[in-house]
């Protein structure tokens, strides 16, 4: 099936160094970005005409026009809730496109979540009592943790299984020289040595960095894509899933706790929207805020069956000489945690070949965050 | 005035309460203004029974207060099929399971009232 989102291409990438501590502002980290990306599609701030980005952004879009110098914004729009919409940012954008709203969208991402407010700290004791929060779920590492859980002690999977993910991770990075655990290499005994942060599922290496750092991307129709300066990698399928009794953090109330079903309905409409399959997949890069959501992603986009992500990993599937490279550039973890935005970029390099840990003959990638994903390819 | 008023209420009157719809008669849940099943705004507190099987379980420490110790925090499935966030009291972690049967106590926890669970038969 051919959908309308595939007259879409991204055609331009740009990022700040990713830190924990910038030393400047969110504002300026999001131009900075956003700049690059312009310069990288070699496009002119005055051909931007939409804005993207996520409803947790701290820098307001009439800002970042004013300081870019872009004249007439005609479309903005954010995506819901937090890192589960990091791929939802370019089916907004390429809706724009195909919808005429405007010619060519800035997707942004940009904070100091390092230096500044971070995600990773404990929520304040609340002022009234919270059917959650007020029982110690007041951090996302212990949030999360809780619905890794079930999945985890149903299909034994224990903490020192996760490490398998996670050395492959830090691999990653360690030959990336955007990541910030670039020449870091760890082994199964480091991240067992690692200090507990939620017992019995999370060790300190099982958690995304916090990081100050801003990317950006820009999205125009495929058409336009062929004469710009780096051309365009295409957008194939973009989709976004938020299923009926689904809780973006507090995620406890659908039926089965063992699989991640928003991402099993997304993965039907992407396979439908893109003609692809799994097999089809030569890279994918899965949000990762902890390290069993791999697992959860794996199975539930049809990489492998339920329960059997422990073994596939094990077996050597993800790794970059695998059938399944998985978060080429070192992932959340390894390279930094841009919200998951991030990721994009790193499947806009690996289709145009310029990744640092370039997979041979790429054409596919999925990015896929959780509530949102998108298939990207060739022009 | 809140969607979980009532629910904290009967916390405080030694209560779990859930929302019956006064249109259909679901169990509605989470709590919330209207009937997914079929869009009534009326409903009635009912009470919930105190017991039923743990779900998912982890220990949190590094807690918001300081001073708090650490805890077992459960996703709990009552019999009526309701789901609810608590504390697994008078257990060691190393003995929580999933389905682990457990029953309600109400507690004063570092200051804030709160329900709890200990694991079934423990009381006395």
């Amino acid at each position: 099936m051919t959908t309308l989102l595939q007259n879409t291409a991204v055609v331009g990438i740009g990022q700040t160094e990713f830190s924990k501590f910038s030393g400047r502002s969110e504002l300026q980290l999001a131009v900075e970005a956003s700049k690059a990306a312009l310069d990288d599609a070699g496009l002119k701030p005055s051909d931007l005409d939409g804005m993207v980005t996520f409803k947790m952004d701290p820098n307001d879009e009439l800002a970042v026009m004013q300081n870019l110098g872009v004249p007439d914004l005609k479309w903005v729009a954010r995506t819901p809730g937090g890192g589960g919409g990091a791929s939802a940012t370019v089916q907004l954008a390429s809706a724009a496109i195909v919808s005429g709203a405007a010619k060519a969208v800035l997707i942004y991402r940009a904070f100091n979540e390092r230096s500044g407010h971070r995600f990773g700290q404990p929520f304040a004791a609340p002022q009234q009592r919270d059917i959650h929060v007020s029982f110690g779920l007041d951090t996302p590492a212990k949030i999360y943790a809780m619905w890794y859980q079930p999945y985890m002690e149903t299909y034994g999977v224990t903490n020192e299984d996760l490490a398998d993910y996670v050395v492959i991770a830090r691999a990653n990075a360690a030959t990336n020289p955007r990541a910030w655990f670039y020449e870091k290499p760890i082994t199964v005994d480091d991240h067992q040595n690692s200090r507990w942060i939620v017992e019995p599922v999370l060790r300190l290496l099982d958690c995304c960095q916090e990081s100050d750092g801003g990317v950006a991307l820009i999205v125009t129709s495929a058409e336009r894509a062929k004469d710009l300066k780096n051309g365009g990698v295409r957008v194939l399928a973009a989709t976004q899933s938020h299923l009926h009794g689904s809780h973006e953090m507090y995620n406890y109330y659908r039926p089965d706790l063992t699989e991640f079903q928003d991402v099993r309905a997304m993965s039907t409409q992407i396979w439908n929207q893109s003609g692809l399959g799994p097999q089809d997949i030569d890279v994918a890069l899965l949000y990762e805020n902890f390290s069993p959501i791999v697992h959860m992603a794996l199975e539930a986009h049809g990489f492998c069956g339920r329960g059997e992500a422990k073994g596939f990993i094990k077996d050597g599937h993800i790794a970059l000489t695998g059938s399944l490279p998985v978060n080429t550039h070192g992932g959340l973890l390894g390279e930094g945690y841009i919200h998951g935005v991030n990721n994009l970029l790193e499947a806009v390099r690996q289709i145009r070949g310029t990744a640092a840990n370039q997979v041979a003959g790429t054409e596919h990638v999925l990015a896929s965050a959780g509530r949102s994903a998108v298939i990207l390819g060739k022009l | 005035m809140g969607d979980q008023d009532f629910f904290w209420d009967g916390v405080d009157q030694g209560k779990l309460l859930f929302q019956r719809c006064g249109g259909c008669g679901a169990t509605r849940q989470p709590l919330g203004p209207m009937c997914p099943e079929c869009q009534s705004l009326e409903w009635e507190p009912r009470e919930a029974a105190g017991r039923g099987i743990i779900r998912a379980w982890i220990v949190s420490k590094h807690p918001t207060r300081p001073d708090a110790n650490p805890r077992i925090v459960i996703l709990v499935e009552l019999e009526d099929g309701l789901r609810l966030v608590s504390n697994l009291q008078d257990a060691y972690q190393d003995d929580v399971r999933l389905g682990m049967p457990v029953e309600v106590v109400f507690q004063n926890v570092d200051g804030v009232f709160l329900h709890q669970f200990r694991p079934a038969g423990a009381a006395q």
